[in-house]
């Protein structure tokens, strides 16, 4: 069991190495450099000497993967060409932001999801599946930014119950903001709710037909036991696996959402930086999500070996 | 007479076309079980065994409806009562021990928190005692650790321990009837042989009715009081065991005894013409009737009513008839040339070599998975191989093929050296060699039309023109007995006997010198399985190939094969001419296979160590079998390979015992196999020494 | 009793297996949601099509006096922020998307399918190898990256174009490697080995024909999604850049005025909306009528 997560931890560390290098790569491959895209028609003279030194151009590349990979492990991101400030202050309470809406979401969405895949899946084809699985059809084919726009519409305009963008500073304390998360976090609950309840409800109606429910059903269990003991480890498997999914569409989504509410938060300053050709910004937040998305993935990977059996290896399990 | 304890009264039951047809899986079915009575259902695929068996559950498969009779167990009727009286009913009074216990098990629980839950539900022990009791289960049925099965995984068992699992988990509820539905399918001969012992002991110490479901008669014919024979929804006959084996007196049964491969002769048994219907047909008269010889106008147009017999019941309108008609098998006559076709030196094969990095860092190989194989076959010649599973055939066909390149040793075909690799080997290499698999649905494209599936090879290895592709294919299809029709549709259509037709047939397209049979008989029905092997010796016969005929059923390889070499754990034990082979004297594996081996005579019993243990590996020294030898020679099975005895014949056997002891050993057992009748009441067992 | 000939028991028909596009085409139609789907998307495509007959005034042309009209007998859809016809922007909107999407769509299939098909049948090491890479690029949140792209090139609806193809092609390379292998370990592909037909024989005969339609569905499927990134990515200002009329374009530039003139932003919502709807109804009837199970996919 212990092998496997440090096999899967390896793994974890190779491919954030392999993204970084990709992230970096990227920029690299630009004519120019990152002083040459923010400066543009200014790009000459003593303004691009002290650019290039400010950003340590003058090292080789392979030189400045490695000090920006290390300065990245250590909370050192470089620094912003637009605002002159370290990334990692610009980055910090916006992290907290982020982290707060798309936490919410998945807090309330994954469980709530769960819940209502199995409910739909026990109850295939009836009227609530029908509605359950019809909802969850227009949450995942809507364009989050349109049913943002169509909420916003309702509740903040003609309601008047919610905010409809975000007026606070992101430097306000979480109290402040709880307010401006309400809608942004209905919506990405909304898709993230309807992808996983779905991949649920596939599981629920597979497991219900499978040969050992079926085996169980004719060994006199009772309906309610065979539910909670037979049938919900099983599909929480492959749920598992969705859930590490839905992560990695929630790190697009959000930039989405928090354009749309003005959100103070990772989101809206990723695209303040490429809006201001702020490259070294650009790359480190782009750092920030892969590394997010890669830790998810290692944690889902080892909740799946935890619910099921077959993945750990024969030795005993007490 | 003791009181039906279960009863099927003229049960008919199906399910609706898409144009609401009924198409019906049952018809007129009636049985009836006593308390502590066996009772045997037979039948193939399709025949709708294990249907009726669940209708004594009162359990229908999602989809299908009754359309009249009855289903009576204890009194209750079965389908009249509501879902949850039923469910009260099964896993208490009336258990399952399913087919496939590695799938009926959950695979989120240990099998003791399942065999507990059993408990639980029917048996009102207390919690504490609960465990106790689990444990005990599990070494009634002989599973020697209990405790440390009990924390397992159903996957991390054996298939049959899980087999033994699941009938610990049938007995706990302290049922009154056993339900089995092909419990031992797909376990080694050995360990089906050691089950079966351990249930009839069982039923006569603890006064259980079982419902047996099998299309093995020699598995029922062991285990029975009484058979009930199925054919496409129908019972054709039922009655006491001894007497419907001895004399059956439907046509059916005969022929299908007929055509089950004997150990004791080399014949090709009798087949029976066509295939079984498909499922869900619906037709007026009997359901055996296309096949029959014996039918008439009338057994198409009337469904035959239950005639008395002395033994029981059959329903045929020509009993009489019936009773004096024997099919009779084809001997078989070698056709093997003297012309060397393929020889084997010296192989060893091996799945896992460790890379360079892992020997560094202490990891051991371990043994060959084959080792020291050789033997020589001559054209139009057949070389049967038998084991159990890891006895390495199937991995020595793959070595010949290129599958997997041998670790050492050589393959020479018509004398010049085959490189190891597929990869490596051009098609003047290939062409001569031709591979059968097992499972035709598997190896058929079901994208490709029969035509272009019997075209590949040849457009592959011949430079033809269309008219002469044509041709050659719609002599295959003659050659395999097919209608020219089917070479447009597609292989979806066609049942299982048609479609290995159709493997056979695109194995020949290439003209083979030698064409590699991995158990290509093992998934058909046993009235198919004769023709085929029919077919096969023909084309062998006009084609002058040789076959490599793997399977693990001796009487199937006895029938077939010219010689024959027994492995076990990847080596070879002992190989020779068929006859002496399946003569005594033996290798002390030959000796336990055969053995094991259950006909359709209720007085032969199996001969059985008391141990019944798989190995998982080979020893990497000494003799491969020394850990279950029951007469070893001594310390000097642990440390040296055995040498190789020639006895009369080409007959080899490896062994430390010298030619001398194993015919003297050979003495003290019956000579004819065919009679191992026992003194009724006595069972022999073999001890170790 | 030798063994006779076999009974005539099941007339071979010619029914090909092969996804022929009427018989695929009308169980797809049978369907409730097949037909919407259909129906929506053919409406949408038409309307792409003909929008210079279907509009009724320029996209373009904008007049300060008629900003922010509600719907009227004029103006049928209302008009927007600069006085332009809502309803002609709208039948207009749809154009640009469709086209980006439909070319990125077919290079995502067959980038990724032929990639994945090659790996699957491969397998060892060079499969290996390239899973490894194709997990690292499916670690990158394909929004972010997009960005960054954009950021670098400047953005633009033709850079989207081969972005986006690729990565949608990374995660059709699983999809075709997953069925390829499948079918790869059927013994049929098995017995081709062992004749020695040559590995692209064998990808074209044996492995091809039976992955095609999952592949082809789980294109479709995809396509659907695209429509949606590209539709986020315009609402970001990166897809679709002034003057182009597209319906992303058009509710980043009037949500501001949603409380005054809602209409000029819902109407390009419901658009866009249902035209996604009918795809992804589409190519979920059409996974359904060729026998493939899509729970598991997300639209990233």
């Amino acid at each position: 069991m212990f092998k496997i997560i440090i096999r899967r931890m390896g793994f974890a560390f190779l491919t954030l190495i392999f993204v970084s290098g990709i992230v970096f790569i990227s920029v690299e491959a630009l004519p120019g450099n990152v002083c040459t895209a923010y400066l543009q028609r200014f790009a000459q003279g003593p303004r691009l000497e002290k650019c290039i030194e400010q950003q340590g151009l003058d090292r080789s590349s392979a030189v400045r993967f490695r000090d920006w990979l290390a300065g990245a492990v250590q909370g050192d991101l470089g620094v912003s060409l637009k605002r002159q400030k370290p990334i990692r202050e610009l980055v910090g309470e916006r992290l907290r932001n982020t982290v707060l809406l798309a936490g919410t979401s998945a807090a309330v969405g994954v469980p709530f999801a769960i819940v209502l895949g199995f409910w739909a899946g026990l109850r295939r084809d009836k009227r609530a599946d029908l509605a359950i699985s019809g909802i969850a059809m227009l949450a995942m084919t809507i364009p989050e930014f349109v049913t943002a726009s169509l909420l916003i519409f309702i509740f903040a305009i003609w309601l008047n119950w919610l905010p409809a963008v975000t007026i606070v500073p992101p430097s306000a304390s979480v109290l402040d903001i709880l307010p401006n998360i309400i809608l942004p976090a209905i919506v990405l609950s909304l898709v993230m709710t309807a992808h996983i309840m779905r991949m649920t409800r596939t599981a629920v109606i597979d497991i219900l037909t499978s040969d050992f429910v079926e085996m169980a059903r004719l060994k006199g269990v009772p309906e309610r036991r065979i539910i909670w003991r037979h049938v919900a480890p099983s599909a929480l498997i492959p749920t598992v696996n969705v859930i590490a999914l839905t992560v990695a569409w929630l790190l697009s989504g959000v930039v989405v959402i928090e354009q749309v509410f003005n959100y103070p938060g990772m989101g809206t300053l990723m695209l303040q930086a490429i809006y201001d050709r702020d490259l070294p910004l650009v790359q480190a937040i782009a750092l920030i999500f892969s590394f997010i998305y890669v830790g998810v993935n290692l944690l889902a990977d080892i909740s799946a070996a935890l619910l099921d059996p077959r993945l750990r290896t024969s030795r005993r399990v007490y | 007479m003791s009181a039906a304890l279960i009863t099927i009264d003229k049960l008919s039951l199906g399910f609706r076309g898409r144009d609401l047809q009924r198409r019906p899986i049952l018809r007129n079915v009636s049985l009836t079980v006593d308390v502590g009575e066996t009772i045997g259902i037979v039948g193939e695929s399709g025949s709708g065994k294990s249907t009726v068996a669940l209708a004594m559950m009162g359990y229908l498969k999602p989809g299908l409806e009754v359309f009249s009779g009855r289903a009576v167990f204890n009194g209750n009727d079965m389908f009249a009562l509501s879902e949850p009286q039923r469910s009260r009913l099964r896993g208490s009074e009336i258990a399952l021990v399913p087919q496939n216990a590695g799938q009926t098990l959950t695979p989120t629980m240990t099998v003791g928190a399942q065999i507990e839950e059993a408990l639980a539900l029917h048996s009102g022990i207390a919690r504490k005692a609960r465990r106790t009791r689990v444990l005990e289960l599990l070494s009634l049925v002989r599973l020697s650790t209990p405790r440390v099965i009990a924390r397992r995984y159903p996957h991390e068992l054996s298939g049959g321990q899980q087999q033994r699992v699941a009938i610990a988990m049938a007995l706990g509820s302290g049922a009154r009837a056993l339900i089995l539905d092909e419990p031992t399918t797909g376990l080694d001969v050995t360990t089906q042989a050691h089950i079966l012992e351990f249930l009839r002991e069982l039923t006569s110490e603890l006064d259980i009715s079982m419902v047996y479901v099998s299309h093995d008669l020699g598995v029922i014919a062991r285990v029975a009081d009484r058979i009930a024979v199925m054919y496409a929804g129908e019972l054709v006959e039922q009655g006491n065991t001894r007497s419907l084996l001895r004399a059956p007196a439907h046509p059916y049964p005969q022929a299908l005894l007929g055509s089950i491969p004997r150990l004791g002769e080399r014949v090709i048994p009798a087949s029976l013409p066509g295939f079984p219907p498909p499922v869900g047909e619906a037709r007026q008269g009997c359901a055996f009737a296309p096949r029959c010889p014996l039918s008439v106008d009338r057994c198409r147009n009337e469904l035959p009513p239950a005639v008395e017999l002395a033994h029981g019941t059959a329903h045929c309108f020509r009993v009489d008839e019936a009773a004096l008609w024997k099919p009779a098998g084809n001997p078989v006559s070698s056709c093997r040339t003297d012309t060397v076709a393929l020889e084997v030196k010296d192989l060893a094969i091996s799945y896992f070599t460790p890379s360079l990095p892992s020997r560094l860092m202490g990891v051991r190989a371990s043994p060959d998975t084959v080792a020291r194989v050789d033997f020589a076959i001559r054209r139009g010649e057949t070389l049967g191989l038998v084991g159990e599973s890891g006895s390495g055939k199937s991995t020595i066909l793959r070595a010949i093929s290129g599958l997997i390149p041998p670790k050492h040793g050589t393959i020479e075909l018509n004398g010049a050296s085959l490189p190891g690799s597929i990869a490596h080997r051009s098609l003047e290499v290939t062409k001569p060699l031709q591979m059968i698999f097992q499972n035709a649905d598997s190896a058929l494209n079901p994208r490709l039309s029969v035509r272009e599936i019997l075209e590949a090879p040849m457009k592959l290895y011949f430079d033809l023109s269309q008219a002469e592709l044509d041709q050659r294919v719609e002599n295959l299809m003659g050659a395999v007995r097919l209608p020219i029709s089917y070479l447009n549709g597609f292989v979806g259509q066609l049942s299982g006997g048609e479609k290995q037709r159709i493997g056979i047939a695109r194995a020949f397209a290439a003209e083979p010198d030698i064409v590699l049979c991995d158990e290509v008989t093992s998934a058909l029905d046993v009235s198919v399985q004769a023709s085929t092997l029919a077919l096969l010796k023909r084309l062998q016969e006009s084609r002058g190939a040789a076959y490599i005929f793997v399977s693990h059923d001796l009487a199937v390889v006895r029938a077939i094969s010219d010689q024959v070499a027994v492995l076990y754990q990847g080596r070879i034990c002992e190989i020779g001419p068929t006859d002496s082979v399946f003569k005594p004297p033996f290798h002390p594996y030959t000796e336990i296979l055969i053995g094991a081996i259950l006909v359709p005579d209720p007085d032969t019993a199996p001969r059985l160590l008391v141990q019944d243990a798989s190995e998982s590996s080979p020893p990497s020294i000494g003799c491969p079998y020394q850990r279950r030898c029951p007469c070893r020679a001594g310390p000097i099975c642990d440390t040296e390979y055995p040498p190789i005895r020639v006895l009369a014949d080409g007959h080899r056997i490896h062994c430390h015992h010298t030619s001398a002891a194993l015919t003297a050993r050979a003495s003290s057992f019956d000579r004819n196999l065919e009679t191992r009748t026992l003194s009724a009441g006595t069972e022999q067992r073999v001890l170790s020494q | 009793m030798t063994d006779a000939v076999a009974t005539d028991s099941a007339p071979a028909r010619r029914r090909r297996p092969r996804v022929r596009i009427n018989s695929t085409l009308r169980r797809v139609a049978s369907r409730p949601s097949g037909a919407i789907g259909l129906i929506l998307t053919i409406f949408f495509v038409l309307l792409a099509l003909f929008a210079p007959l279907v509009a009724p005034y320029d996209p373009a042309a904008f007049d300060p006096d008629l900003v922010h009209l509600p719907p009227s007998a004029m103006h049928l859809m209302g008009t927007d922020s600069l006085g332009r016809d809502v309803l002609s922007r709208v039948a207009f909107g749809g154009r640009l998307a469709l086209v980006v999407t439909f070319c990125a769509a077919i290079i995502a299939l067959l980038w990724g399918g032929t990639a994945g098909i090659f790996f699957g049948v491969v397998g060892g090491r060079i499969d290996e190898f390239a899973m490894r890479i194709v997990d690292g690029f499916l670690a990158i949140p394909w929004l972010l990256f997009l960005l960054l792209m954009a950021s670098i090139t400047g953005g633009g609806a033709w850079i989207v174009i081969p972005i986006l193809g690729f990565f949608y092609g990374i995660a059709i390379i699983r999809v075709a490697r997953a069925a390829a292998l499948q079918i790869g370990a059927r013994d049929f592909v098995t017995a081709a080995k062992l004749r020695g037909e040559p590995r692209w024989s064998i990808i074209r005969t044996e492995v091809f024909p039976n992955v095609a339609d999952i592949i082809f569905v789980e294109g479709a499927m995809r396509w659907s999604w695209m429509l949606i990134a590209f539709a986020s990515l315009s609402f970001l200002g990166f897809g679709a850049t002034p003057p182009t009329v597209d319906w992303g374009l058009m509710i980043a530039n009037e949500r501001a005025f949603m409380a005054v003139a809602p209409w000029s932003v819902l109407w390009p919502c419901l658009a866009l909306s249902t035209l996604i709807i009918g795809i992804n109804l589409l190519a979920d009837a059409l996974g359904k009528a060729v026998g493939v199970d899509r729970a598991g996919d997300m639209p990233a």
